[in-house]
């Protein structure tokens, strides 16, 4: 096997994990795990990048799609759990609770 | 719109999307081929700019006018956040306890951190020559520094996190870029015309205006993304709103 067909195969699997990856994301239901699935997301394709010889758009993408992206969304999730979770404390204190808001 | 008539919708819409998308992809020129009208054309004319990484030389002096938007995008985004997220009425600020961390973790923090710093420096440094540029380096740079987030905590993150200097750096950055466009007015040419020295292809001084730009978009974009994910952290780990009780939480 020559190095052309073995790189157009590589690029298949690449084209492959990306594919799946994206579905996952898209079929995950909860925010953090989705959130860790774009991370895997990015990284596949960073992997696709690169075999298609463009490192500049693959660096952006493991750097931008794989850490900033997710960490965004994680705090994003973290902030509005917390908020919700106090708000059913207060409404589980009862009349009470609610009237001093 | 009960579900199944959404559901209906959805496989008409994804039908005759699928159908004229693959009659679309029929007109493409086949994968792989030889011949590329538009990357020889570049290719030429970075090796006359003496540009060695042709999409630095593309993205920096060719195209720069197109760089100039997109990291005006950015800035006016890193704006809009910190203007969202600043701290409204009925919030109030606790002050996060200190975290525990395990030694291995913090003897890893304290190799990484350095070394990716230095890494990001040095991407954007060699924007010019080698695959990255100002965008990549400046993102590292950002995501290193939280790295002490990882191996010590919020505590010492906002120590050595001096925000009031990276929100005039991320300012300053964006304001170098078009600052750099304006000398190419004054020497007589067009905007953001690589009107400097071009040096000699291959060595880090080469490029004219290539490395200052990628310069001051690695300042902008790193000093951005930190101001960004500070404003987010703020958010997440110290302010909570009035009805919450606790004075933080570990971070």
């Amino acid at each position: 096997m020559n190095t052309a067909t073995a790189q157009e195969y590589l690029i298949a699997v690449a084209l492959v994990l990306v594919a799946a990856s994206a579905t996952a994301a898209a079929l995950a239901r909860d925010p953090v795990r989705q959130a860790v699935l774009l991370a895997v997301l990015g990284l596949c394709l960073t992997v696709l990048f690169t075999l298609l010889q463009a490192p500049d758009v693959a660096l952006s993408q493991l750097a931008v799609g794989t850490a900033v992206t997710p960490l965004l969304i994680l705090l994003t999730v973290r902030k509005v759990r917390r908020a919700t979770a106090s708000h059913h404390d207060r409404d589980k204190r009862g009349p009470e609770g609610t009237d001093e808001s | 719109m009960s579900r199944s008539a959404r559901i209906r919708l959805f496989w008409a819409a994804a039908v005759v999307f699928a159908v004229v998308y693959t009659l679309a992809c029929t007109g493409l020129p086949h994968f792989g081929t030889t011949v590329h009208p538009y990357g020889s054309r570049a290719v030429a004319a970075s090796l006359r700019q003496r540009t060695a990484n042709v999409v630095s030389s593309i993205n920096f002096d060719q195209r720069a006018l197109d760089t100039l938007g997109e990291e005006s995008i950015l800035f006016a985004s890193v704006l809009g956040t910190t203007a969202l997220l600043r701290h409204a009425r009925d919030e109030r600020v606790g002050r996060p306890r200190a975290g525990r961390v395990l030694p291995s973790t913090r003897l890893l923090g304290l190799v990484m951190v350095p070394l990716t710093l230095l890494t990001g420096v040095y991407i954007v440094a060699h924007g010019q020559l080698s695959p990255g540029g100002g965008f990549q380096g400046g993102v590292i740079l950002a995501t290193g520094l939280h790295m002490v987030y990882v191996a010590a905590d919020y505590l010492v993150l906002k120590r050595i996190r001096p925000l009031g200097v990276l929100d005039v750096a991320d300012a300053c950055g964006a304001g170098a870029f078009v600052a750099l466009g304006f000398a190419g007015l004054i020497a007589g040419a067009a905007f953001l015309q690589n009107v400097l020295p071009l040096g000699t292809f291959g060595e880090i001084s080469s490029g004219g205006l290539v490395p200052l730009l990628n310069a001051a978009v690695g300042i902008e974009v790193g000093s951005g993304i930190i101001v960004l994910l500070a404003s987010f952290l703020d958010q997440a780990v110290e302010v909570r709103s009035e009805t919450d009780s606790g004075s933080g939480e570990r971070t």
